[in-house]
């Protein structure tokens, strides 16, 4: 192999080049070019950015877009939780079913799954139904084109990318450790609490970090279940290109959004090594 | 291994399994919806009708879009399933830290969110006069798909012992004999994984077709995304439905695929 080695170079480059060069011409020039814009359009200068500490309408869609990401987070996670550390301790039955439960919703677009939750959520929809149907309420209730409707879309969409890191982690921790804790007289939840939760750590901290990634710049699910009155980023930055355009507004939003993405997936990497988890779906 | 001393509690399990209850049932609730008698969303009231599927089978509009989706995602899927395995072929020859630099960068397109790449690729289209088309919307397609199978590919080729192809090597075979009868047979199932997802991610792309395709280009994700925004009538429940059937017959496959590489 060692005698190969300069010739394997070329060939490697060549087999890599077609794939390089179309991501130069069609990803990342094209890209780079309109985050530039953010510094030149509609005049140079840092004016776009500044909008980030003037304008109360790009604040109010900034921190709707962080507190649905805390929110989401904060429910996906611990649910997550659940789910991998059943599936990693718990019986071939209970795997079963929670595995699928994991990995269906992958592979179902968020675009169907969000038009479910409106089938569910809205006006006349089938929970309003079965309330007043009950008898439990006289009105319906406001459960959709609102932050609890996009709240619940997007924890829907998101549990399943919660529960990966966390089951890869897992099942890497050696259970032997547990069962000697609890061999020395730890008590079920005390052997948890010392030994499992700690190793499961980094799993925790990838989970929330890869939940935040993807609902900061999420567009499908908000678009269709915030129905306008609640915007986050994504929505706010296509309302600017497609609807105005004020170009440079839209670039300075999206360049804020790499950069979130970018430092995040940074944090993501000094705990996980991408590589142990399965790509399931964009 | 799961020894009694480490089976979660009462608790945990409820919890575990509300969450999957949580997860899957709205995915079933579509069921009943899609075979309503009535003409907007609700449960049968008289009894169960097809005239949904119908109303699809029959409407060009649904059916041009079902045919343009798979279309633009078969012709993405073949362009990003083929440059994504020559390119991890060329990483896992030249290994170490370049094969590591093109690796971060040929991922991006799967990491940064789609609306960023939307963005780019509407602004040059623009200039291009790729605006609704066909090539438009399948070299964009391609190239959110290729990160997909670059890495199904660099997985499958990691569990590759060298040393076969050595063998192969030095028992006179060619580069090209050693690809097709080597080491294509042994990654051929991370190809195909590869190839699902990159299936899917053109099959449900949604916000950068937003941007550059308008009345010519229609996508089944368009189409429904215009169905939610006008009028929420049943055929989307129909649509819905196929949709999910779809996945999870792709899911069983690939699960299938996962299994035979392992």
């Amino acid at each position: 192999m060692r005698r190969l080695s300069a010739s394997t170079k070329v060939a490697g480059l060549a087999l890599a080049a077609p794939a390089l060069l179309m991501l130069l011409a069609f990803y990342l020039v094209p890209v780079g070019r309109v985050l530039a814009l953010s510094f030149t359009d509609p005049r140079p200068g840092l004016d776009n950015y500044a909008l980030l500490f003037t304008s109360s309408a790009i604040q109010a869609v900034l921190l709707a877009t962080v507190r649905i990401c805390l929110i989401t987070t904060a429910i996906a996670v611990p649910l997550g939780y659940a789910m991998a550390y059943v599936i990693v301790t718990g019986s071939q039955r209970m795997r079963t079913f929670l595995l699928f439960g994991v990995l269906l919703p992958l592979w179902v677009s968020a675009l169907a799954r969000s038009f479910v939750w409106v089938t569910l959520l809205q006006r006349r929809g089938l929970i309003n139904q079965w309330l007043q149907g009950a008898g439990l309420i006289d009105e319906p209730l406001p459960l959709i084109w609102n932050q609890f409707g996009v709240v619940v879309g997007m924890v829907h969409y998101m549990i399943p990318y919660a529960a990966l890191p966390l089951i890869a982690v897992m099942s890497g921790i050696d259970l032997k450790l547990v069962e000697a804790a609890r061999g020395m007289g730890a008590s079920k939840g005390r052997a948890f609490r010392a030994v499992f939760l700690p190793l499961s750590m980094p799993g925790i901290a990838a989970s929330a970090l890869l939940v935040l990634i993807l609902t900061f710049g999420f567009y499908t699910t908000p678009a269709i279940l915030g129905g306008g009155r609640v915007m986050m980023i994504a929505q706010y930055i296509t309302t600017q290109i497609l609807v105005l355009p004020r170009w440079g507004v839209g670039a300075m939003l999206a360049v804020l959004l790499v950069a979130v993405t970018v430092a995040l997936l940074g944090l993501l990497a000094r705990f996980f090594d991408p590589a142990h988890m399965r790509p399931e779906r964009p | 291994m799961n020894g009694a001393l480490l089976h979660p509690s009462r608790g945990v399990r409820a919890l575990a399994a509300a969450a999957a209850l949580f997860l899957l049932a709205p995915l079933l609730v579509v069921v009943p919806i899609s075979l309503t008698d009535q003409t907007y969303l609700s449960l049968p009231q008289e009894g169960v009708s097809l005239a949904h599927y119908q109303a699809l089978w029959t409407d060009p509009e649904w059916l041009s879009a079902f045919g343009q989706s798979a279309w633009i995602a078969c012709v993405a899927t073949l362009l990003a399933t083929s440059a994504g395995t020559f390119c991890a072929l060329g990483c896992w020859r030249l290994g170490g830290r370049l094969s590591a630099g093109i690796r971060a960068l040929m991922v991006l397109p799967a990491v940064i969110p789609p609306v960023v790449y939307a963005l780019g690729i509407y602004r040059l289209w623009i200039d291009l006069k790729l605006l609704d088309t066909y090539t438009g919307v399948i070299i964009a397609h391609g190239l959110m798909g290729m990160p997909y199978v670059l890495i199904t590919v660099s997985a499958a080729l990691s569990g590759f012992d060298r040393r076969l192809e050595e063998a192969a090597a030095g028992l006179g075979a060619g580069p090209v004999r050693r690809l097709r009868f080597i080491v294509l047979p042994i990654i051929a199932p991370g190809i195909v994984s590869g190839a699902l997802l990159a299936f899917m991610t053109s099959w449900d792309e949604l916000i950068v077709v937003l941007f550059i395709a308008s009345r010519r280009i229609v996508t089944l994700p368009r189409q429904i995304w215009d169905g939610i925004n006008d009028d929420l009538d049943p055929s989307i429940a129909a649509v819905a439905v196929l949709l999910i059937a779809l996945s999870a017959a792709l899911l069983l496959a690939d699960q299938m695929l996962r299994r035979r590489a392992a």
